[in-house]
């Protein structure tokens, strides 16, 4: 709305609601910090892997964005390069084997952005994290190309010949584990750039050190519990990349701190439950998409104490 | 420390916290001025909450500056004083420049002698609580921090809710604003001299001058000022500089460690808080017979020199920005108060009244509303422990039942959650519509 001032010498004003400024938050500026973040481990990938890998992700990234440009126009509602696709696309090519045939990558990250997050109202709206959601799709659809992982391939490194994951066999050395120079999913591998692009999004508040630490930390303790090797069960398979970077999803995770650090100690106890018991080896991604599930629920429960509030706690919203 | 807080800080489990918006204090050591009275003022009949003062003159008139025009016509209301010399032009009705109401106005046409009524100046020690809250009200004297409360209404708590801490908010945690900042440094002898008034009526046991550590200059004065007197029951403290610091309950938990139950009042707690320009106003008008008609406000933002003035009420914001060398290009918004709480205006004609501290002339932001994404960052600062993206969801749906049980009513609008927001959604906007529906609800019934 816009006025002319009577006095004339004077521009027009605009007239508008307090707050009249604004921080310097915005999705955009979120979700390219996390892709930011996300590329260490990425090219972490393309070095122990080899660069088909990089073919993968530029397969994910363009059905990705097309993906949500068509859901979007059949919606009849706006397409924005929030970069949300972007994240997606990345995470998604993490969690696929190194050799995963394009065409998967790329009915997958059409799953990732179609059901996973724009038949529940685009981004915000979804239940599931949606890089999971696709990963879930192809994993049950595809299931024989999910078996067969090669050991880190590049030309710069040995031949690959393909092997069972660590988690299958159940061993691997811990500083190869470590720094990622083992067979498994792209993002399994690298625990060290996983935990630098962590350290990123801490530092930048995007996500709360709790999640990854309670995370981590409870799957440590009920392995040791259950006498497994604590160590090996933190640095194989998905766990850091899950943590860090999945866990962590502000859309699909608890609202409350409190929440958050209830969503953690629940994956982690439901990793180590579907690692031993369910004859899966990796249940990272399982375990996220049960807790996304049971995430409306927990808001319900744990919210913070209003100023002021009388009561001894702050029941349940119905 | 219970193990149990213990346990929650380790973990950060609290998310209370607030913003920290750019200060923007450009006129931190500009000296309060006062400068050439205008020609002309526009004088609201409704420059406090409550109920509109009751005329007293009518066209033609001549007034004397501080000569009372309006009485109060009820418990909560308060009278208006001329605040220049000259004749009454104009009796009109116009838009308040705050509420956007049609209210009644008096337009007075300086005759260039600023001209007072007749001030005598008292000892305070010699007046009885009774005189000192008559004096008060006589005064006009409102709350200057934003909220315009009649002073004196808060002078006089219930018998069985005594009143043992007075708190003078010094915090001015919003952008832009310092008029209470060079009060404090200029004037420290008004403030403490009116605090030790305001004890004396409360009956108080002490009183805390709160300030934002990022004001060592005020904080300083006001030190070597009450070193200087020697008062054992006036403490300062220093506060953690964020917004909404000045809110009065954020404050009381603050520095007393206690809140304010819901729905409740200060009072319920045994505490008064008043804003130092308040209480150099209580002053004012019990030492000095002074009526309030004027105050110091920060003419700030995009004007080629920001200034802090002396101003009279019913001052245009264009005389004050003239006085300030103009609007600079760009400057496409005008608000009465800070960027946080302050109110847009329609035109640089209005005038400013009792509660506007700050005339302020920035850069309109326009961003587009997106869909909410769950970051929680609203909740992260909402200062009050609430959940702003409920009261977005609920009221979007039209669900308003909800809003009551998300404690809506606790909510005092300060727009951090707003600020923050990555999707630059209007949460204010939202809350003030689920007010209104709450309200019509319980008036429903
Ligand atoms: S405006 Fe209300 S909900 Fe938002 S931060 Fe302030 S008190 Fe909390
Ligand atoms: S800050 Fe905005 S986007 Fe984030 S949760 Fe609150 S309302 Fe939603």
């Amino acid at each position: 709305m816009k006025s002319e001032s009577p006095t004339g010498h004077q521009p027009p004003l605009v007239l508008s609601s307090a707050p009249h400024l604004k921080g310097r938050t915005s999705i955009e500026r979120d979700m390219y910090i996390v892709t930011g973040a996300l590329l260490l481990p990425f090219f972490g990938a393309v070095y122990f892997f080899g660069l088909y890998v990089l073919l993968m992700l530029v397969t994910a990234l363009i059905t990705a964005v097309f993906s949500e440009y068509i859901c979007k126009m059949m919606r009849k509602k706006v397409f924005r390069m929030d970069g949300s696709a972007v994240v997606t696309a990345i995470l998604f090519t993490l969690t696929l084997p190194p050799r995963t045939p394009l065409w998967i990558v790329a009915v997958g990250a059409f799953f990732a952005i179609a059901i996973g997050k724009e038949v529940f109202g685009g981004l915000g709206q979804n239940i599931f994290n949606p890089a999971l959601a696709g990963r879930a799709v192809v994993g049950v659809s595809f299931p024989v190309h999910f078996t067969e992982y090669i050991a880190p391939t590049a030309p710069w490194l040995v031949d690959g010949v393909t092997t069972a994951t660590p988690l299958a066999v159940g061993a691997a050395p811990y500083w190869n584990l470590f720094i990622g120079n083992v067979a498994g999913s792209l993002g399994e591998t690298s625990a060290l750039l996983i935990l630098i692009g962590g350290i990123i999004l801490i530092a930048t508040g995007l996500i709360k050190w709790q999640v990854p630490l309670f995370f981590i930390g409870s799957v440590a303790l009920l392995s040791l519990l259950l006498g497994q090797d604590p160590l090996f069960h933190i640095l194989a398979g998905g766990l850091m990349l899950g943590a860090f970077f999945m866990a962590t999803d502000y859309v699909t995770t608890p609202l409350t701190t409190k929440g958050k650090i209830i969503f953690a100690i629940g994956a982690g106890i439901l990793v180590v439950l579907i690692r031993l018991f369910a004859h899966m080896p990796e249940g990272v991604a399982y375990a996220i998409l049960l807790m996304n599930a049971v995430t409306p629920l927990i808001d319900r429960y744990i919210r913070p104490r209003p100023y002021g509030y009388q009561g001894r706690k702050m029941g349940a919203i119905r | 420390m219970t193990m149990k807080t213990r346990i929650c800080d380790l973990l950060k489990m609290k998310d209370t916290v607030g913003v920290h918006p750019p200060q923007q204090k450009m006129t931190a050591g500009a000296v309060i001025e006062s400068t050439q009275l205008p020609d002309i003022v526009t004088l609201m009949m409704k420059q406090h909450s409550g109920a509109p003062a009751k005329l007293l003159v009518k066209q033609g008139d001549v007034v004397k500056t501080g000569q009372l025009i309006a009485e109060a016509t009820a418990f909560i209301s308060a009278p208006v004083h001329a605040t220049l010399s000259g004749e009454v032009k104009r009796i009109s009705s116009v838009v308040h420049p705050l509420t956007g109401e049609l209210t009644t106005a008096v337009t007075i046409v300086s005759d260039g002698a600023d001209d007072w009524v007749e001030t005598v100046m008292v000892d305070p020690d010699g007046l009885s609580r009774e005189e000192i809250i008559a004096r008060v009200q006589r005064a006009g004297v409102v709350g200057l921090g934003g909220g315009g409360f009649p002073t004196y209404i808060k002078l006089q708590p219930p018998a069985d809710k005594p009143i043992h801490t007075v708190i003078a908010n010094g915090a001015e945690c919003e952008p832009y604003i310092t008029a209470d900042t060079r009060l404090m440094i200029e004037n420290p002898e008004r403030v403490v001299a009116g605090l030790q008034i305001v004890m004396r009526v409360m009956k108080a046991e002490q009183a805390y001058i709160a300030i934002e550590e990022n004001k060592p200059e005020a904080i300083a004065r006001l030190r070597a000022y009450l070193a200087q007197l020697d008062l054992p029951h006036v403490h300062l403290f220093v506060l953690k500089a964020c917004y909404p610091m000045g809110e009065a309950a954020v404050l009381i938990r603050e520095v007393l460690g206690v809140e304010v139950p819901e729905g409740g009042r200060a009072r319920d707690v045994g505490v008064l808080v008043q804003n130092v320009g308040t209480i150099a106003a209580i002053y004012d008008a019990v030492a000095c017979g002074k009526p309030l008609v004027e105050r110091v406000m920060t003419i700030t933002g995009m004007v080629a020199k920001p200034k802090n003035l002396l101003v009279r009420f019913g001052t245009t914001a264009s005389h004050l920005i003239a006085l300030c060398g103009g609007v600079k290009p760009g400057g496409d918004e005008l608000l009465f108060g800070g960027p946080m709480l302050g109110i847009a205006q329609l035109s640089y004609d209005s005038p400013v009244t009792k509660s506007v501290n700050c005339v302020l002339v920035k850069q309109s932001i326009m961003k587009e509303e997106r869909n909410c994404v769950r970051c929680a960052r609203c909740i992260t600062v909402c200062p009050m422990g609430l959940m702003p993206l409920m009261f977005y969801n609920y009221v979007r749906k039209t669900i308003y039942d909800r809003l009551a049980e998300y404690r809506l009513e606790t909510c005092m609008e300060c727009g951090s959650c707003a600020y923050v927001c990555p999707a630059k959604i209007p949460l204010v906007s939202y809350i003030r519509i689920g007010k209104d529906e709450l309200w019509k609800q319980t008036t429903d019934k």
